[in-house]
């Protein structure tokens, strides 16, 4: 699979590719253009030049139909005006695939029903979409895009709403749909996630690629400074790759550390460990 | 579920769950409900009218025509009144009723607001011009309905084409473009009011509140089959308006068309209420209303929510009418009295469900 795509101002020659069955990190500073690139992949802009490859096929030519069979992707942000009740929302990633008169067959429903089972949000499926909160409506979008069964997903801050066990398990979750051989290009503002997740991460700034390549080699003071102008510290802790602020990682560089490290680790990013490793 | 296996089977043909927790099976009953109160209600008016024919008598009457009995045996009278008065007018009420509500929902799911009513677009405006016309300048327009149906559609038409920009129709830029083509041809209405004399104007202003006075069998062979098929095709794009409603890049991600799809629907409600209002005139308030009394009970999947539109507008306006003619003895133009039932109705919900409905 192979990205090319080149527009002026937001995107100026960002070109790229991911892997089958990679989960990529697409890492960037804000305003930096990662949703545009995914709305430009998923046509919903049309890219002034370049091209979007998948499986050798380029899907600026395909139809809408066949693209979603494709693609699926998670928005950052939206809230419709009727109350659908969840497992409707989650239903309609069944979309792509129906046919007939409705077309929605049990088994439709099932893989619905199965997509909120996976994230753990069963629950919430006869509430109202549009009264959820912020994180609800994240996680739900996330299970409609599962629910998609598409050979791509592009999420966005997919994220970002979430609490920090939510977090987690999106993350998994995605490792997961990973791990079935599905690629997954997701957009995160968090260097640790990133870098804890992804296997291969790329960076962005001011419209083109600052860096890309495994975490470990991409999420590097060098780059970091480049995009964040010097905020950023990056320190292993028990063998993970850390990032915190400048400012923290010197604060408690300067002193002895003595609060227990499990302590630190849950804070998020603004852990303690020794300085210099 | 107590239905024959026949019916479950044709259910799930169409897609709608019988059971597994979707709890679809209420909603099938709720739909199935209304149909019933439907027919009670076109039951109930067809027996009420200032001129008394008994209840017996009433139905004897349809009955023979039914059955293709012996029409001439019955009393001329009761066969005017009830078969070519009541019973046509009846069924003009439910096609028109149905029509503007299923554009009612149409147009709240395209424009993603619950506020929208199948007017927004200018049709009423357009109509209202072409009728006003077809009264002043009767030499020229020659039937006030072509020309009513006629000028609805340019209305609409040219607020679409107003809106659309580069292969693209903004929803915004649509509700702009329909208000400032609407604000145009009401201002044209006012100036062949303003130029007409006192019987055109009386023609005017009494076509303008709308009313079934002069329905026949024609009306209805017209405006009948064009409702239903209108209505199973859009009923059958109704997932598709699900998805729709959720924004334009949604629906992209997912895999609907929205401008392909945005323009078959509206092309579509534009055409059945169109062709209600240059029937009947303009009848406010059915067309907001009974997608939003169908969102209350069935929720606001478009799937139940467009038939159950149909019934709920069917009903309303026979309710409606039956008062328009029979409350007393001179008819009272039934837009009047569509909007004095609906306010009421609308400020109840805005006090009520406010917050679920308009979010």
């Amino acid at each position: 699979m192979h990205f090319r795509y080149g527009s002026f101002p937001v995107l100026s020659g960002v070109s790229f590719s991911v892997g089958k069955g990679e989960l990529c990190g697409l890492f960037g500073p804000n305003g930096s253009g990662k949703t545009t690139l995914f709305k430009c992949c998923l046509r919903f802009l049309h890219a002034e030049r370049g091209r979007v490859m998948v499986h050798n096929e380029d899907i600026s030519r395909c139809n809408i139909e066949h693209l979603a069979r494709l693609v699926a992707y998670v928005p950052q942000e939206h809230k419709p005006p009727f109350p659908y009740l969840v497992r409707e929302v989650v239903l309609m990633g069944r979309t792509p695939h129906l046919g007939g008169f409705f077309g929605i067959r049990r088994r439709d429903r099932e893989i619905a029903m199965d997509a909120l089972a996976t994230l753990g949000i069963s629950d919430l499926a006869d509430r109202p979409y549009n009264q959820l909160s912020g994180g609800q409506r994240q996680m739900v979008l996330m299970a409609r895009a599962i629910a998609q069964d598409t050979p791509l997903l592009f999420l966005d801050e997919p994220t970002s709403a979430l609490d920090f066990q939510n977090q987690m398990r999106i993350w998994e979750i995605m490792r997961d749909v990973a791990g079935e051989g599905k690629t997954i290009l997701a957009c995160s503002h968090d260097p640790n996630h990133v870098a804890w997740f992804c296997d291969r991460v790329v960076v962005v700034g001011d419209g083109t690629v600052v860096a890309e390549g495994p975490p470990e080699d991409v999420i590097s003071e060098a780059v970091l400074g480049e995009i964040y102008q010097d905020v950023c510290s990056v320190r292993m802790l028990d063998g993970v790759q850390m990032v915190m602020p400048r400012c923290v990682a010197e604060r408690n560089g300067k002193q002895e550390s003595s609060r227990p490290l499990h302590d630190a680790l849950f804070v998020g990013a603004c852990g303690e460990v020794d300085a210099g490793t | 579920m107590t239905e024959p296996t026949g019916f479950n089977h044709l259910l799930k043909r169409l897609g709608y769950e019988t059971s597994g927790g979707f709890g679809e099976e209420k909603k099938i009953v709720i739909l199935l409900s209304l149909a019933a109160v439907l027919f009670i209600t076109a039951s109930v008016a067809v027996v009420l009218g200032t001129y008394n024919i008994t209840v017996a008598e009433v139905y004897h009457t349809i009955f023979t025509h039914l059955t293709f009995g012996d029409v001439e045996s019955l009393p001329k009278l009761h066969n005017t009144i009830v078969w070519d008065i009541r019973v046509p007018r009846i069924i003009l009420a439910t096609s028109v009723g149905g029509a503007l509500a299923i554009a009612g929902a149409i147009f709240q799911g395209v424009f993603r607001n619950p506020l929208v009513e199948p007017y927004i677009l200018g049709v009423s405006s357009g109509a209202a011009f072409g009728a006003a016309l077809g009264i002043v300048f009767p030499t020229i327009f020659f039937s006030i309905q072509v020309f009513a149906f006629a000028f609805g559609a340019l209305a609409v038409t040219l607020a679409y084409l107003l809106a659309r920009s580069r292969g693209e129709t903004p929803i915004v830029t649509l509700i702009l473009a329909g208000v400032i083509i609407g604000s145009i041809f009401s201002a044209l209405v006012s100036l062949l009011k303003y130029l007409s004399d006192d019987t055109a104007l009386r023609e005017i202003t009494f076509w303008l509140m709308g009313g079934f006075y002069y329905a026949t069998w024609n009306d209805v062979i017209l405006l009948a089959p064009v409702v239903i098929i209108s209505f199973f095709i859009l009923w059958s794009l109704g997932w598709k308006l699900n998805v729709l409603s959720m924004g334009d890049d949604e629906a992209r991600a997912l895999g609907v068309n929205p401008e392909k799809y945005k323009f078959v629907v509206i092309a579509l409600a534009t055409a059945i209420t169109a062709f209600a209002v240059s029937l009947v005139g303009i009848i406010a308030w059915v067309g907001l209303m009974m997608p939003h009394a169908s969102r209350m009970l069935l929720g606001p999947d478009n799937r139940f929510v467009l038939p159950a539109s149909l019934m709920m507008g069917g009903c309303y306006l026979i309710v409606c009418d039956t008062l328009a003619r029979t409350l007393t003895t001179a008819e009272i133009p039934v837009g009047i009295l569509t909007s004095i039932l609906g306010a009421p109705y609308l400020c109840y919900l805005l006090r009520s469900k406010g917050r679920v409905i308009f979010g």
